[in-house]
Parts: C-alpha cells; sequence; structure tokens
C-alpha cells in the first residue's frame, strides 16, 4: 500500500467488493467527513486500556529499555561512570572502552546498523520500532499508564475533560501534570547524566547547585518528554516523525502489517450472543460485531477495518481488543491479526507467509546488516588501544646538523586509549641508516593525549637530496606489545 | 558593516527581511481564515475547492492547527530576534552582540579563570619556574603555538632560526630568565654589515672563511687559513680576537660548532659579502607579560642542565 497522504475513509485494497453501509464511528468530537478549514484543531485522542499478547510485549519492552536508560548512568566500571560521554574532554567512555573523536567510525557504523535493522524489521513485519520500541511509544505508554491511575480509563477521562471545573478536577489535573513533570525532570536529569558524570549532577540537582547549561538540558529534555508524550502523543507520529513516513516505503505484499480481515469480518453488525454462524451470515454479517472497541483502544484514532494507514504504528492494541471480544463472542481468534497483503488476498496460511519472509529483500537486508555488524564488532574488538598521528613540521622541512648529517622534525600525538599510563617506544623505518636522535621512549598518562617532538636523523649523504617515504613503528609497552606504522616522509635537503 | 558598498545594501537588506517575515505572517493569517467553498462542501469529497486544468481538484489535508502557531511563533521569534541581534542591514541589535565581542569576552573570561593559576607563576622568579612541571607544560603549549613555527617543535631551529637548547655558550646574551623576557616581547635585530669591500676581493674571502673556520677547529685548508688570518682585523672589532664573539654587542661566537646561518666556505663569504640582516619579531602584542613569564621559563629549561620532564614527555636533554 502506497504510503496515502490522508486518513481518509478510502477503502482498503483488499476489500474489492463493497460490504454493507458502513457505520462510521466517531473518534473524536471533531471527527467528520468534512474538513471546511485548510486548519485543523485535532481532537484529543481517549485510548482505552487493552491487555493481551502484544500489550504485554510492549509493556516488557517499556520496562527493558527504561531500566536501560535510567539505569546504565549509574553503572560503575574502572572506578568511574560505566558510560560517560565526556565532551568537554572529548573522552567518551562506554565500559572498557575509551573512545576518541577520532573513533567516529563506530558512530558511523552504529547508525548505519541501526538504519539496516529499521529496513530488515520493517520488511518483515513492519513498524515494530515504532509500536514497542520507539521513545515516543515507550513515554506515551508511561504517560498514559499515570493518566488511567489518577484519571480512569477512557470514559472516566472523556467525562472529567467535558464536565465542568471542580475541585475534583483540579486535584486530578494538578497531581497528573505533576507526576508527569516528575517523570519528565527525572528523564532530563538521566539524559544530562550520560554527559555528566550522574552522581555529581543528582548532588548539585539536590542542592540546587546545578550548573547553567545542565539546568538547560535538564529543563529542554524534560519538556521535551512531558510536551511529546503528554500532549503531543500521536501527532509526533502524524506529523514530526520522517521515520514513520519512510518506513511505510518499506513495505511489500508480503510485509506482515496489523490487518483487519475484511473477508472474514464483512458485513459487520450487531447480532445476539451465541447466535450460530449460519444464522448471522444468512442475514449478511460476517465476524465482526461492530463493537468500535479496536478503534476505541487506537492510540492514533484510526479505524483499522479500513486497512493500512500511514498513522498505523503498529501497536497491535486493536488485536489484543479484538481477540479478548471474538473470545467472548466464541468466534475464532485473529480476526484483526498480523498478516501479509498477500496473505489476505490469496489465503495464504501462517505458514505459508512466514516461508515468504526469506524473499529476497529480506536476504540482502539481513546479508548486509550481519557483514556490517561482524566488521564494526570485529574493528571494535581488535582495536589499537592507542592512535597516533604524525605531524611534520612546517617550518623547517629539513635541517643539516654537524657536518652533512640531514635532520627532520617531527610531532608525534600519541593518544592513549587505556586507563593507565603506558610507555611507548618510537622507532623510524623505511630508510637505511634513518634514527630517533631525541627521546625515544614516552609516557603517556590514562586516558591522555601527548605531543611529542620527534628528531630523526640520516647519517650525512646517504642518499640524494628529495623527499622520501618513511614510517614511525610505534610500540607499546616494553616490548613484545602492540605496534602501529604510521607513514610520513623524511626530506633531504639541496 | 563593512561587507557593504554603501548605506543603501544595508537599507535593502532590512527592508527585504522585514517584508518576508511579515509577508511569512500575512499568508499564515489568510490561510488560517480561508475555508473550503461551498462547491467543494456541497461535493462531499475533502477537496479545497480549487480546480484546475478543467478536473483536477486538490485534496484538503489539513495541517494541524498548533503548527500554524508555530509558524507564528517563528515570525515572532525573527522579529525579536533582529530586534536584539545585528541582522537587520548595519543596525548593530540592542544587544550590541558582535563576533569580535564574544571573541573578546571569551579571552577575558579565561584569563580570568587563569588568573589565580599565573599569579602564582609570576610571583615565582623565572630560573625556579624552570623547573615547575605544571609551569613547563603550559609553556610547552605557549611554545608550539607562538615559537615552533619558526624555532622548530624541538626548539632546535634551523638555518636562520636559532637553536635555542644550545646551552649557555651559544646564546647571544646572558643566559637569563630577564633577558628571554627582553627578546619575546621585544624581539631581537641582529645585523652584520657586508664587509666585502672592506675584505677586498673574492679570493681575500675564502682565504678568510677557512680562517674562520680553523677557529672552531672545524675542517679548513691550512695554507688558506694562514692567509685569510690577517683580513680578521675587520671582523675583530666586533666578534673578538679569539673570534668568541661579544655579547654585549650580540656578535656571535665564530670559534664554537654552532652555525646559525650554515656551515662551510660558501656560506660564509657569502655573509662576509653580503652581510646578514636577521629579525626576531616582538611576541608583546599577542602574549600577556604573565604568559611571556611562564615561556621564557619554559624556553630557559631548554638550556637547563638535565632534562626536564613535562607533563609526561622528557624533553630531549641539551645536545652533547
Amino acid at each position: 500500500m502506497k504510503p496515502g497522504p490522508s486518513s481518509s475513509p478510502a477503502a482498503s485494497p483488499l476489500v474489492s467488493d463493497p460490504p454493507a453501509p458502513r457505520r462510521v464511528i466517531p473518534i473524536a468530537a471533531h471527527d467528520s467527513a468534512l474538513v471546511t478549514s485548510l486548519y485543523q484543531s485535532e481532537g484529543k485522542i481517549y485510548p482505552r486500556s487493552v491487555s493481551g499478547w502484544f500489550s504485554r510485549w510492549r509493556w516488557t519492552l517499556v520496562w527493558a529499555t527504561q531500566l536501560l536508560f535510567y539505569g546504565l548512568p549509574w553503572a560503575s566500571v574502572n572506578g568511574r561512570q560505566a558510560v560517560l560521554f565526556d565532551l568537554a574532554a572529548r573522552r567518551f567512555y562506554i565500559f572498557n572502552q575509551v573512545l576518541y573523536p577520532q573513533d567516529l567510525i563506530y558512530l558511523t557504523g552504529l547508525l548505519i546498523m541501526s538504519a539496516l535493522a529499521l529496513f530488515l524489521f520493517t520488511a518483515v513485519a513492519g513498524r515494530l520500532w515504532c509500536g514497542y520500541a520507539c521513545p515516543q511509544t515507550v513515554y506515551t505508554e508511561i504517560f498514559l499508564w499515570v493518566e488511567r491511575r489518577i484519571e480512569g480509563d477512557r470514559m472516566q477521562r472523556m467525562r472529567l475533560d467535558q464536565g465542568p471545573m471542580s475541585a475534583r478536577k483540579l486535584l486530578r489535573k494538578a497531581a497528573k501534570h505533576g507526576v508527569w513533570v516528575a517523570i519528565g525532570l527525572w528523564t532530563g536529569l538521566t539524559f544530562v547524566g550520560y554527559f555528566t558524570p550522574i552522581r555529581e549532577l543528582m548532588g548539585q540537582a539536590l542542592t540546587a547547585s546545578l550548573g547553567a547549561w545542565e539546568i538547560f538540558w535538564v529543563l529542554f529534555y524534560g519538556l521535551a518528554t512531558y510536551g511529546n508524550a503528554g500532549w503531543m502523543r500521536e501527532q509526533v507520529c502524524k506529523y514530526m516523525c520522517p521515520y514513520a513516513r519512510f518506513q511505510s516505503a518499506m513495505f511489500d505484499r508480503d510485509t506482515l502489517i496489523v490487518s483487519y480481515d475484511p473477508l472474514r469480518g464483512e458485513g459487520r453488525g450487531p447480532r445476539p450472543r451465541g447466535q450460530a454462524a449460519a444464522a448471522y451470515r444468512a442475514r449478511g454479517l460476517g465476524d465482526c460485531i461492530d463493537c468500535g472497541l479496536c478503534v476505541q483502544v487506537c492510540p492514533t484514532g484510526i479505524d483499522i477495518r479500513n486497512g493500512l494507514q500511514y498513522e498505523c504504528i503498529s501497536c497491535s492494541a486493536c488485536i489484543d481488543v479484538c481477540n479478548t471480544v471474538m473470545d467472548k463472542m466464541h468466534y475464532r481468534r485473529g480476526l484483526i491479526r498480523y498478516s501479509t497483503p498477500n496473505g489476505l488476498a490469496k489465503g495464504l496460511s501462517a505458514t505459508q507467509m512466514w516461508r515468504r519472509v526469506a524473499r529476497p529483500r529480506v536476504l540482502i537486508y539481513t546479508a548486509v546488516l550481519s557483514l556490517v555488524t561482524l566488521a564494526v564488532l570485529g574493528s571494535l574488538l581488535t582495536r589499537a588501544p592507542f592512535k597516533v598521528d604524525v605531524v611534520r613540521d612546517r617550518g623547517t622541512l629539513a635541517r643539516v646538523v654537524g657536518y652533512g648529517t640531514v635532520e627532520n622534525v617531527y610531532r608525534l600525538q600519541i593518544m592513549n586509549a587505556t586507563e593507565q599510563p603506558q610507555v611507548y617506544r618510537l622507532r623510524a623505518e623505511g630508510l637505511e641508516g634513518l634514527q630517533v636522535v631525541s627521546l625515544d621512549r614516552v609516557e603517556v598518562a590514562a586516558a591522555s593525549a601527548l605531543w611529542v617532538p620527534v628528531r630523526v636523523q640520516m647519517p650525512p649523504a646517504a642518499i640524494d637530496p628529495g623527499s622520501y617515504p618513511m614510517a614511525f613503528r610505534i610500540e607499546a609497552g616494553e616490548g613484545g606489545g602492540l605496534q602501529l606504522l604510521e607513514k610520513s616522509a623524511f626530506v633531504v635537503p639541496r | 558593516m563593512g561587507d557593504f558598498f554603501n548605506v543603501g545594501w544595508s537599507w535593502a537588506v532590512a527592508i527585504v527581511s522585514l517584508v518576508s517575515i511579515v509577508a511569512c505572517a500575512v499568508l499564515l493569517w489568510l490561510a488560517g481564515k480561508a475555508k473550503v467553498s461551498a462547491a467543494a462542501v456541497a461535493r462531499g469529497d475533502n477537496t479545497t475547492g480549487h480546480v484546475w486544468d478543467e478536473d483536477l481538484r486538490e485534496y484538503n489535508n489539513p495541517l494541524p492547527r498548533w503548527w500554524m502557531w508555530l509558524f507564528l511563533i517563528t515570525v515572532v521569534f525573527a522579529l525579536v530576534y533582529l530586534v536584539v541581534y545585528p541582522g537587520l542591514g548595519s543596525y548593530s541589535g540592542l544587544g550590541q552582540w558582535s563576533g569580535q565581542g564574544q571573541h573578546r569576552s571569551d579571552v577575558q573570561r579565561m584569563r580570568a579563570e587563569l588568573a589565580p593559576l599565573y599569579a602564582r607563576f609570576t610571583a615565582t622568579p623565572i630560573d625556579q619556574l624552570s623547573r615547575d612541571p605544571q609551569a613547563l607544560a603550559i609553556g610547552q603549549r605557549h611554545f608550539m603555538n607562538h615559537c615552533a613555527q619558526c624555532h622548530g617543535s624541538d626548539a632546535r631551529g634551523s638555518k636562520g632560526y636559532p637553536n635555542l637548547t644550545q646551552g649557555p655558550s651559544a646564546w647571544l646574551g646572558p643566559l637569563s630568565g630577564e633577558h628571554i623576557v627582553q627578546t619575546i616581547s621585544q624581539g631581537r635585530q641582529g645585523v652584520m654589515p657586508a664587509m666585502g669591500a672592506a675584505i677586498g676581493g673574492e679570493a681575500a674571502m675564502s682565504d678568510l672563511a677557512h680562517y674562520v673556520l680553523s677557529l672552531s677547529g672545524s675542517p679548513h685548508n691550512e695554507i688558506k687559513a694562514f692567509s685569510g688570518k690577517k683580513h680578521y682585523a675587520a671582523c675583530a672589532a666586533c666578534h673578538g680576537a679569539d673570534g668568541k664573539g661579544n655579547k654585549a654587542l650580540g656578535a656571535p661566537n665564530l670559534a664554537d660548532n654552532y652555525w646559525l646561518h650554515g656551515w662551510g666556505e660558501a656560506a660564509i663569504v657569502s655573509i662576509i659579502k653580503n652581510g646578514k640582516s636577521n629579525v626576531m619579531p616582538a611576541q608583546s602584542a599577542w602574549l600577556s607579560p604573565e604568559q611571556i613569564h611562564v615561556l621564557a621559563a619554559y624556553v630557559l629549561s631548554l638550556s637547563g642542565p638535565a632534562p626536564v620532564t613535562v607533563g609526561a614527555t622528557a624533553l630531549p636533554a641539551r645536545t652533547p
């Protein structure tokens, strides 16, 4: 299905024959078939609470991601914060690794892996990221839970909002926003805690002695959390998020998506409980009893029975709620289920659909993702725990000392990526007779970089004037350690 | 604002900016009030009523109202920004912000932050400071930024640029903190007049050059050096009868093995013939007296008797 520009009730292409006339289910007060302005005040959506298999999965992921996010800054390794991005000192501590700005390639690798993983998951089963792991979904879920605890479920919330202001209403609203703001501030503090040691940060927060930038960023991320998860919600997915739109471009007809089975469901309509299938089929009814619960639970306020829509974040709340209805009616589950457009159109079985997962697009994504992941991991594991940059002195290309000995001066920046002081030994090679005559043994403090002037000499009249490629061999430790070879040039003057 | 040829440009920029912002606001206001045409409402197909090319109709996909408010906020922000910051032509803004001003205040803030550290350094005599690892680490960074371009990262200079690690004998002056401070802040000028006419002739200069070489025990032609000795009288006034130079005059020692302007007959003849003028530029314009104090300690340490440890680096010992 094309990523349509609208949420219009255009019928899904899966429904070829127009079924019985549809009742339009009011999603929110504003929702009508006709919009007469070029701007639209979006009505508030009151998602009904839902429980079920997919809902449990979402809550599992909420716990997993949030324990990780809130907990990680508190972990310690080597007597320091395990994950700390020290922007001022430009050192990035990730467990045992100390990364330098020169290691930016790993960030690139991580982003490429994330993009490929998104492509892969989306091609296989649609917007899994949106439905289960995206911070927007996760925080909205948490904020909705708070809202539900304080204001009650869908109907109570709607009634509270419609009712006049009262002490009870004020109290509930204040309590809700108070808890939201607290969660937002804690999120802001935690986020800043990835860049400023979190224990110091919390201490400063408790004694109200935070620096100006810390305050700014804590409030910035706190406000972003509060605003996006409390007020904006589905508006973020519909109008701000670029991923929402481009993920739809990765769907094909074998992608598993949350789908309503129109062949089984249409036509919709109420029927007495326990009526035999033959009886309601005879009246032109399918399995959909048109209870409207799938619309009420939808956090983006769409009707999944209209087919795939760009607003659908694949949260599967409608699957969960429809399954409970099917159970109550003693119908087969899965009127709304994960299925593929091909599966619905051709009536494929689950096994047949799963077999189609192994199609070229998915296999290529998997292969590329595995290759990139292996390359990044391999490179990270075999990364030399130090780096060297060689910079030739520019003011003086070469000089003659004594009776014709040629001397070149270099500056070596030695970056120690370990958390212990290290000794490095320097050698010049690549030309006969080349020799480091300044100190060839350098000690660099833990996680520090040091500029070292190095003099290299060549015996008199050994070679003709010109520029010759040479290299420095830098060895960690007192012998037998890891070695790096850094290329440079040696100039012999005329 | 020097980017503009004349005042007209400033006005043009200001007018174009303001008209654009106002036009955006008006467009927002008009679009916010616009309604779908009655015909389209009657058709009931959610189009805007805009029909083009006979039957092309525009689907009405309304923007959320809050988005319009965001646009309005950007309009207000732009106006406030243009009042406070420079942006409208040459108007400098209520906040009087400028890139240079920002730089100046950043520099001032850093100086204020470092003031206690430098106060301790300036209270310490330079020769004592030249053994303080923290001062040397800072001094080395100043050296790398301001001195290494000519004198080299290792301070050993090159042809025309003095080697600063030579030890007391090779300095053209007393090796003292005060002397180094004076050299760094005010610069130096070294002048040797052209002596070609006074010596007379290529052969005489060649002989003299060999005599000069002999002063330091460098390889030379004994016969030429012997005949060159008589010409040396012209040099002795400054460089001394024994060739050991004169620090008060800034005349280099010719009897040591340090050759600032090149070694060998050709280089020496060239200097005798053409003279030499050499300049070390004054640094006081961009280095504060406190910074020069610390830098001088570092330079002094380069000629020190023992290798000095800076940070974690052992610096090269003086040449044997």
